[in-house]
């Protein structure tokens, strides 16, 4: 096998946060791997290598995705999000605000998907009771809050 | 109150008026963080890094006869590889901080010649992605001979058990007896002697999101290693790190920016850190290791596992408690890499909060067939925490006692405070009484019968249950000569440099590795109630930097000392620059004194006459570039470096006497659960966290702090916990079998606090971050309150999952059996 030539390879096109990007990616490169490492967009994060922690989620053409369990060629022709579309220029969205305020992260490593799961859920139910909140976002860990801010933060961006 | 030459002098804390100290600024991290924009280990590239794999050891104890790794260097685009062979001729086995037999331990980077648990790391596979790493990895072959393997620390120490280290020459790591006060006159004081044959705390970390990661350069023309990583102690990593790799300290370049948590299981990657060094240096490229998930379950920084067997507890009828002897079995797991240090640092809170003056406690460590144990939030202190609140309401069950009574009575009173417990702590300040109060009232004490019975009438158990518990701070590293007498470790220290710079900008650099205790914001509240200028204007770096010359032997983030250790260091330099700025604005002003001028809104100026005013960037654009006609003995540079040294003296080693920290931040945490007698299942119904942590920077990053520590508490008590099977494999390696709670598994929290500002400290800070595990005392104590009317089991181990709960109610026999009572 000739070094970093897979017969796997495919060519696929894939518009994140506007920008559309065609690449040549093995069949068998998971989506967060294709967003980190070949598009230098760090800021998905990998948190457990199987689908529990969320910390790798995504929108994709409006759904919520964990990157991890989606190939990068299932994402070919799509429309991706990620936590560095949220803010818009230097103004950071409602949500990353209220996130600061209520010092809903720590360490900062959950903080993207935490961010992008809250996102789908305001979209979808714009003002989710705490029940609702806590049900949006249990895809998700966090091992530095405790969660409670977090739904705070939500809580709050969804009231204003 | 005694006194002891060894209690630190008291300092005068300041209280200025107006002050950013104390005040819930927004945090400077969180900019970056929110739009992901941190830049964490797995971040970091280079052209042509190669990444790494572990291949690791699918048995728990093994000799290895061969390894063969030709077919998978043969693959195109793996780089390389690396076996424990190379590295037994390249190092030097890591330095022991064990006496003998631990001492004796020759632990690698690999395994050399046999494995001692499942997910030993053995041959490092180096290729151009990190799937190929992983399959030339399944290329590698290895052939082994199984040993029987230990997973038990009770059968460790059995004539016929399996020796895990030959070198060692059995699987005794370390033992150690402590005795304070008169035991044999506290029993015959007694009216009963409270006996609790075996008690258990379990076995589980604190996972933090990121795992462990490097990625390592290493430049062939000068010798020296960059070695970008989320380590959290890179003093202690370079001390065991240098003299293995054969070289200065100089040579080893430690980075970091963000690390996505750490709690101490970020401290004993060194081993992984050298193999990294070894193959950058072989190679030729930098190499990057991101540790997958498993691995980190399988191979990382697991908590202590302790026993405690034969205990028996001295006490007056009316409550009194006079003291307590035990045996502790602490099970290390496979080496001891910052081991044995847990066999003292239960120490620095030996009688937990209560006045017992007799204690005696016979530590044992033993090696068995499991992950090594590393610091794990609340390091050690969390076990034996967990050990006195347990014997308080066993006690109080068995005597029938009311827990909040007990704990009144036989709690440090703020009064004694300062207090020195029988082993020479100086416990600071407190109030224990105030914070329990506290505690039952936002838990709503007094109606806690009504409920009952209103839980009862939905068929449910309810309990509530008390934690109390400290969080000692600032360690004092003499405390290792109890462990090893031939140690040349004492104090502490930490260092932070402060400068202005030519366009006034004021430039911070600490020689911590925050992984989210929001370090960068509250030094700049500091540095700006110093120089009386915007915390917004205060600019602190991110992250640890060995180039930056702002560290020392023990920089760091763990063990609860930033408050203390960081902000000192922050707040000696300051003052330094203060005063500099001072005397080059006397000298730019002609001579006024000093005395007569103020830092005032980012200037230097005459206080009776504050038009004359030297703009900070002024300050620093004379020095720094416009210097000509100074006097020549001002003796300025604007760029100031203060290494804080916490006072501490050596402890006694003989008589295992000394103060093991500067400060003891404490908690109270209530818990109310409600049990299901059918099913076992239980939930927590209410919860309140009380701390007291002195004075607060940032009382909302304090607040954050306590409420991930309880979350860690009610994961491991519920739910969290690495099991092994007989064959000693792990059950639970990843977040499927490993369930950290998750948004519907948190109760409903209500926090509260009080100041007790430290006498010891600057700032009248004290570390904390770590809690002392109280909500797994806590919910130990509820879940045995709730089973008193179903069986009256007792609860003698930390983990209590639904289903050894519905045990207990099935068999209450089988723990309370574990306790007895005579009259003395």
């Amino acid at each position: 096998m000739e070094a970093g030539t897979v017969s796997s390879a495919r060519s696929i096109s894939v518009t994140i946060n506007g920008t559309t990007y065609e690449r040549e990616v093995e069949a068998r490169k998971l989506l967060v791997h294709f967003i980190r490492d070949d598009l230098d967009l760090t800021g998905s994060h990998i948190g457990c290598d199987t689908g529990n922690c969320g910390a790798c989620s995504v929108i994709v053409d409006g759904t919520l995705v964990k990157s991890c369990m989606m190939l990068a060629v299932q994402a070919d022709g799509s429309t991706v999000e990620t936590v560095e579309g949220l803010a818009d220029g230097e103004e950071l969205s409602k949500l990353q605000q209220a996130f600061s305020s209520h010092h809903a992260l720590q360490c900062g490593y959950c903080t993207p998907g935490m961010l992008m799961s809250a996102t789908a859920l305001l979209r979808s139910n714009p003002k989710p009771s705490e029940d609702e909140i806590k049900k949006g976002l249990q895809g998700n860990i966090c091992r530095c809050t405790g969660y409670w801010n977090i739904f705070a933060a939500v809580k709050a961006a969804s009231s204003e | 109150m005694t006194t002891t030459t060894i209690a630190p002098a008291q300092v005068e804390v300041e209280a200025p008026a107006e002050q950013y100290k104390g005040q819930n600024v927004p945090r400077k991290e969180d900019r970056r963080l929110v739009q992901g924009q941190g830049v964490f280990v797995d971040d970091v590239k280079r052209h042509g890094m190669g990444y790494i794999h572990f291949v690791r050891s699918p048995y728990a104890h093994a000799h290895i006869s061969s390894i063969d790794v030709s077919k998978a260097e043969e693959i195109g685009g793996v780089y390389g590889t690396l076996t424990g062979e190379e590295v037994a001729v390249l190092t030097d086995p890591f330095f022991q901080i064990s006496s003998v037999p631990g001492a004796n331990l020759k632990d690698f980077a690999l395994a050399v010649g046999k494995v001692r648990y499942v997910g030993e790391a053995i041959v490092a596979v180096v290729a151009e992605t990190r799937e190929l790493a992983r399959d030339a990895s399944e290329l590698v072959e290895i052939e082994y001979e199984p040993i029987t393997p230990i997973t038990d620390a009770r059968q460790a120490l059995a004539t016929d058990a399996p020796s895990i280290h030959e070198d060692a020459g059995g699987n005794l790591m370390w033992e150690g007896t402590y005795e304070w006060g008169d035991l044999d006159a506290a029993f015959a004081e007694a009216d009963k002697i409270v006996k609790i044959d075996e008690l258990h705390f379990h076995r589980f970390n604190s996972t933090p999101l990121e795992t462990n990661g490097a990625l390592v350069e290493y430049n062939r023309g000068t010798g020296q290693w960059t070695i970008h990583t989320n380590n959290q102690f890179p003093g202690f990593a370079a001390i065991m790190m240098g003299p293995a790799m054969r070289t200065g300290l100089d040579k080893l370049r430690f980075v970091t920016q963000d690390i996505g948590g750490g709690f101490g299981n970020k401290i004993t990657s060194h081993p992984q850190l050298v193999a990294c060094c070894l193959l950058a240096r072989k190679l030729g490229r930098a190499v990057q290791w991101t540790e997958w998930r498993t691995d980190f379950h399988s191979s990382m920084s697991h908590g202590n596992e302790r026993w405690f067997q034969d205990t028996e507890v001295a006490v007056k009828n009316d409550g009194t408690l006079l003291g307590f002897r035990t045996k502790a079995l602490d099970d290390a797991g496979a080496w001891l890499r910052y081991e044995p240090l847990g066999g003292v640092i239960w120490a620095q809170v030996t009688p937990g909060m209560y006045r017992w003056r007799h204690i005696r406690l016979e530590f044992t460590q033993v090696a068995t067939n499991k992950a090594p144990v590393s610091p794990n939030r609340g390091y050690s202190r969390m076990q034996h925490l967990w050990f006195t609140e347990r014997i308080i309401d066993i006690v109080a069950q068995e005597l029938e006692l009311d827990p909040v009574e007990i704990r009144k009575r036989n709690y440090i009173r703020t009064e004694e405070m300062p207090y020195e417990t029988p082993n020479g702590c100086v416990y600071d300040s407190g109030d224990y009484a105030k914070m329990l109060d506290l505690g039952l009232d936002l838990i709503g004490w007094d109606e806690r019968e009504a409920r009952r019975a209103e839980a009862a009438s939905r068929g449910k158990l309810l309990g509530v249950g008390i934690g109390s518990t400290l969080d000692s701070g600032t360690n004092n590293f003499g405390q290792s000569r109890m462990i090893n007498p031939e140690l040349q470790f004492s104090g502490n220290n930490e260092v932070a440099t402060v400068k202005l710079d030519i366009f006034g900008e004021i430039v911070v650099t600490l020689g911590t590795t925050p992984q989210g205790q929001g370090h960068e914001t509250t030094a700049a509240q500091v540095v700006a109630d110093i120089l009386k200028c915007s915390w917004e204007d205060v600019h602190v770096r991110a992250g640890h930097d060995s180039y930056w010359n702002s560290h020392a032997g023990f920089s760091g983030t763990y063990a609860s000392q930033f408050a203390v250790t960081g902000l000192s260091a922050v707040k000696g330099a300051t003052d330094m620059l203060a005063a500099e700025i001072k005397k080059l604005a006397s000298a730019v002003f002609g001579g006024v004194p000093e005395e007569a001028l103020e830092l005032a809104e980012g200037t230097v100026r005459i206080k009776d006459n504050p038009d004359a005013a030297l703009p900070f960037m002024a300050c620093g654009a004379i020095i720094n570039a416009n210097n000509a006609g100074l006097p020549e003995d001002l003796g300025v540079t604007l760029n100031c470096r203060y290494v804080y040294r916490p006072p501490f003296e050596v402890p006694d080693v003989e008589k295992k006497f000394g103060n093991l920290t500067l400060t003891y931040a404490a908690q109270v945490h209530v818990a109310v659960v409600e049990v299901d007698p059918e099913t076992g299942y239980y939930d927590i119904v209410d919860y309140a966290a009380v701390d007291d942590c002195g004075k607060r920077i940032n009382p909302q990053i304090v607040e954050g702090q306590v409420m991930g520590a309880t979350a860690q508490a009610l994961g491991a008590v519920v739910h969290e916990q690495f099991v092994y099977d007989e064959d000693g494999n792990l059950l639970t390696p990843n977040f499927y079998d490993y369930h950290v709670p998750h948004a519907l598994d948190m109760p409903p929290l209500k926090t509260g606090n009080i100041e007790s500002p430290s006498p010891f400290t600057a700032l009248g800070t004290k570390g904390m971050g770590e809690g002392g595990g109280a909500g797994i005392h806590a919910v130990c104590a509820a879940v045995q309150d709730a089973l008193r009317a179903h069986g009256g089991a007792i609860v003698a181990d930390s983990a209590n999952p639904y289903h050894k709960v519905w045990d207990m109610l099935r068999h209450p026999e089988e723990t309370k059996k574990l306790v007895s009572v005579v009259d003395a």
